[in-house]
């Protein structure tokens, strides 16, 4: 009996060792490409966690089955390393931490909240780590923060494009807003759409009310808001927390319209809200119903592998890959020092001007922040999001 | 006036839930001096139970009415939940009590149950949420400015007759003086030819069925699900039920109505960062100046 004990000990013993000699191996090879993913693939917004990662696996598999990618004239071979950040802003610090120290990634992508990104930021670019996030619309993200960069457009573009549009499209005076104070998105936004329906001097915001991140009842601060009589409400919120504020607005009785943003672009608000949510309409970064050219083939490739319709943050994740891909080959070489390569990277990364992505092509200013049209969508009577109108700068 | 009346209906409905939660600390409580902080989990855990109950009633295989299905729900959620209940009673709280275990250590047992509960569900469920099915059709009815709901009122009449209930069982049956007499003195009691096993899986079953219903309710009205929506409404459940006398039953059902108030009258008032900051600072006023809790009275026969 004894000798068996004795047989399987020595037996584990020998597989730990024989896993270290072959992580050691594979640190050894030089002609992989290690990107590292923050997502949320748990907490408040698991779906957009998800819908990156599809994205990336898709990207990766063109990559890696076509024998790798071509910098200066040798394959190398992509690795994508994903961690979740569980939605929290303090998660998602340490997965940068742990993606830079322990998995020694060449760049990050992600993350995709501005809640983590704002944070994640701060690391990458202490730690002197190229980071893009795909997602992330607060402007402090990427401000004086030369190792960040970022796919999609600003909240100082995105609050006047609803506030232009809201009274454009319902003739509105007075407008209400209920964001989410815990999160830097919302509460950036909400701030940013304010002064600037204020700036055009139709009337004012007659109620600015905030709430929790875990809160499930808005019915106090929603009565706030009704009672102002709002012609609209402007609701810059996650998906999950629109699903419940619409349904109890419309319990408590208001008829009028909302206004979201680009937090509101997951198939899954339509899963939670129903039809409460129907004939809304929201700012994003691009329309799924109705693309062409090389955007309407990642959506059918997508649909296909996944089977189902590719949100925003998927489609500006794939654009994110692109930029990291684009700035690995302006570097022209791979080095096999870490550090240097995340150099490398970054040059490479501010050295974009332009760049054509599947959602719209984009300029990079000064501060690593792309100038790109925002697009309003509606939601329609099947739940579908339809193209109503593109908003250039 | 018509503002204040509607925050008034809010504060009714939130209350309602805090109240419903509250009753099941309060019982287990007053009956094994047993802090079960797994009880906001049970009533997760009753809320995904509803929703699978009430989406198997309503799918091809069976094919019930809406309303037919809701009403099949109540007690099937609530035997269901208070399954689970007694099973955590079997196999987390018996064993340490049959080995006399200080009551400290019961209560980590607790809360290490609610945690195991929670990402259990996260485990096999995973992170993305659900979607409650509509059962009830909703109909707004207007007075004026003011609006409610019929599921309001079914929330708020389904708390106050769960509180009459749980009187009438602890004041006037049998089987409620034999809970309020294992408060008392639960190792004289066995002498008298009470079974107190049973007597505590009666209790569990009673303080987890209710928050079965309160997790079906609660769906109805915030229809999104996610694995740890218990969590904070546990805590705040388990803290107006300390501040109405942890232990007396008019103290839960005080005390969740009373935290509803607080709550809804400071988002009402000011931002609603200072919710639960003004809320649990007066809770905590109510508590220097009582510190049994405002039904409470120091060591004595409770529930």
């Amino acid at each position: 009996m004894k000798g068996v004990f004795k047989g399987i000990g020595l037996l584990v013993l020998m597989m730990v060792c024989s896993a270290f000699l072959l992580a050691g191996c594979s640190e050894e090879k030089s002609n992989t490409i290690k990107i590292g993913f923050n997502l949320p693939l748990t907490g408040d917004i698991p779906e957009v966690g998800e819908g990156s990662k599809n994205a990336a696996e898709m990207y990766l598999k063109d990559i890696n089955d076509a024998g790798g990618l071509d910098v200066g004239g040798q394959k190398y071979m992509l690795e994508f390393v994903y961690m979740d950040n569980e939605s929290k802003a303090e998660s998602a610090t340490n997965v940068a931490l742990k993606l830079i120290d322990q998995e020694n990634v060449v760049a990050i992508i992600g993350p995709n909240s501005s809640r983590q990104a704002v944070p994640a930021g701060g690391t990458c670019n202490e730690n002197r780590v190229p980071m893009i996030s795909p997602w992330s619309t607060n402007p402090s993200t990427t401000l004086n923060r030369p190792w960040v960069f970022r796919a999609a457009f600003l909240d100082p573009f995105q609050g006047p494009v609803a506030a232009d549009f809201a009274s454009k499209k319902f003739g509105a005076k007075t407008a209400g807003v209920i964001f989410d104070v815990s999160n830097d998105y919302s509460k950036g936004l909400a701030e940013i759409f304010k002064t600037s329906w204020e700036a055009k001097g139709l009337g004012p915001v007659v109620a600015f009310e905030s709430h929790g991140t875990k809160d499930q009842d808005f019915s106090a601060q929603l009565t706030t808001v009704i009672s102002a009589k709002p012609d609209f409400i402007f609701v810059p919120d996650n998906y999950n927390q629109v699903a419940l504020i619409i349904q109890q607005a419309r319990d408590l009785g208001y008829k009028g319209p909302f206004m979201g943003s680009d937090a509101w672009g997951t198939p899954d608000l339509i899963k939670l809200c129903g039809d409460d949510c129907y004939g809304n309409f929201f700012s994003t970064h691009y329309a799924a119903a109705g693309a062409k050219g090389a955007t309407k083939e990642f959506i059918e490739r997508y649909e296909e592998m996944y089977g189902a319709t590719p949100a925003d943050y998927a489609a500006l994740t794939w654009d994110s890959i692109g930029m990291m891909i684009q700035a690995i080959q302006n570097a022209g070489t791979v080095e096999s020092d870490t550090m240097a390569m995340r150099k490398a990277i970054r040059e490479g990364l501010s050295n974009i001007t332009s760049f054509d992505g599947i959602t719209g092509s984009s300029k990079f200013d000064a501060q690593g922040d792309p100038i790109k049209c925002a697009v309003v969508v509606r939601i329609s009577d099947k739940g579908e999001f339809v193209f109503e109108e593109a908003v250039c700068p | 006036m018509d503002f204040i009346i509607q925050n008034i209906l809010n504060a009714l409905q939130w209350g309602s839930f805090y109240a419903l939660i509250a009753l099941g600390y309060t019982l287990v409580y007053g009956v094994l001096r047993l802090i079960n902080f797994a009880h906001g989990d049970i009533f997760m855990v009753g809320a995904y139970i509803a929703f699978f109950v009430a989406s198997f009633l309503l799918g091809p295989a069976i094919g019930l009415s809406p309303f037919l299905t809701f009403l099949v729900a109540v007690p099937l959620t609530m035997f269901l939940t208070a399954c689970v209940g007694v099973t955590l009673e079997r196999v987390a709280y018996r064993p340490l009590r049959r080995k006399g275990a200080h009551r400290l250590y019961v209560v980590i047992t607790a809360l290490m149950c609610g945690l195991i509960l929670e990402y259990s569900n996260l485990a096999v469920l995973g992170a993305s949420r659900l979607k409650f099915p509509e059962l009830v059709e909703k109909s707004i009815w207007h007075f004026g400015d003011v609006t409610i709901t019929n599921l309001k009122v079914i929330v708020i009449v389904t708390a106050i007759a769960v509180f009459a209930i749980l009187n009438f069982i602890v004041t006037k049956t049998k089987i409620g003086m034999a809970m309020r007499g294992i408060s008392y003195d639960k190792f004289a009691i066995p002498l008298m030819g009470i079974p107190i096993d049973a007597i505590i899986v009666f209790t569990f079953i009673l303080g987890s069925g209710f928050a079965g219903l309160a997790g079906l309710l609660f769906a109805m009205s915030y229809p999104v699900l996610e694995p740890f929506m218990g969590m904070i409404i546990g805590w705040k459940a388990f803290i107006a039920a300390v501040v109405g006398g942890i232990g007396d039953i008019r103290g839960a059902f005080y005390g969740g109505f009373l935290l509803g108030f607080i709550e809804v009258g400071v988002v009402t008032v000011f931002p609603s960062t200072y919710r639960d900051l003004f809320a649990f600072t007066i809770l905590l006023i109510i508590l220097w100046i009582k510190p049994t809790g405002l039904f409470g009275m120091p060591q004595s026969t409770k529930i």
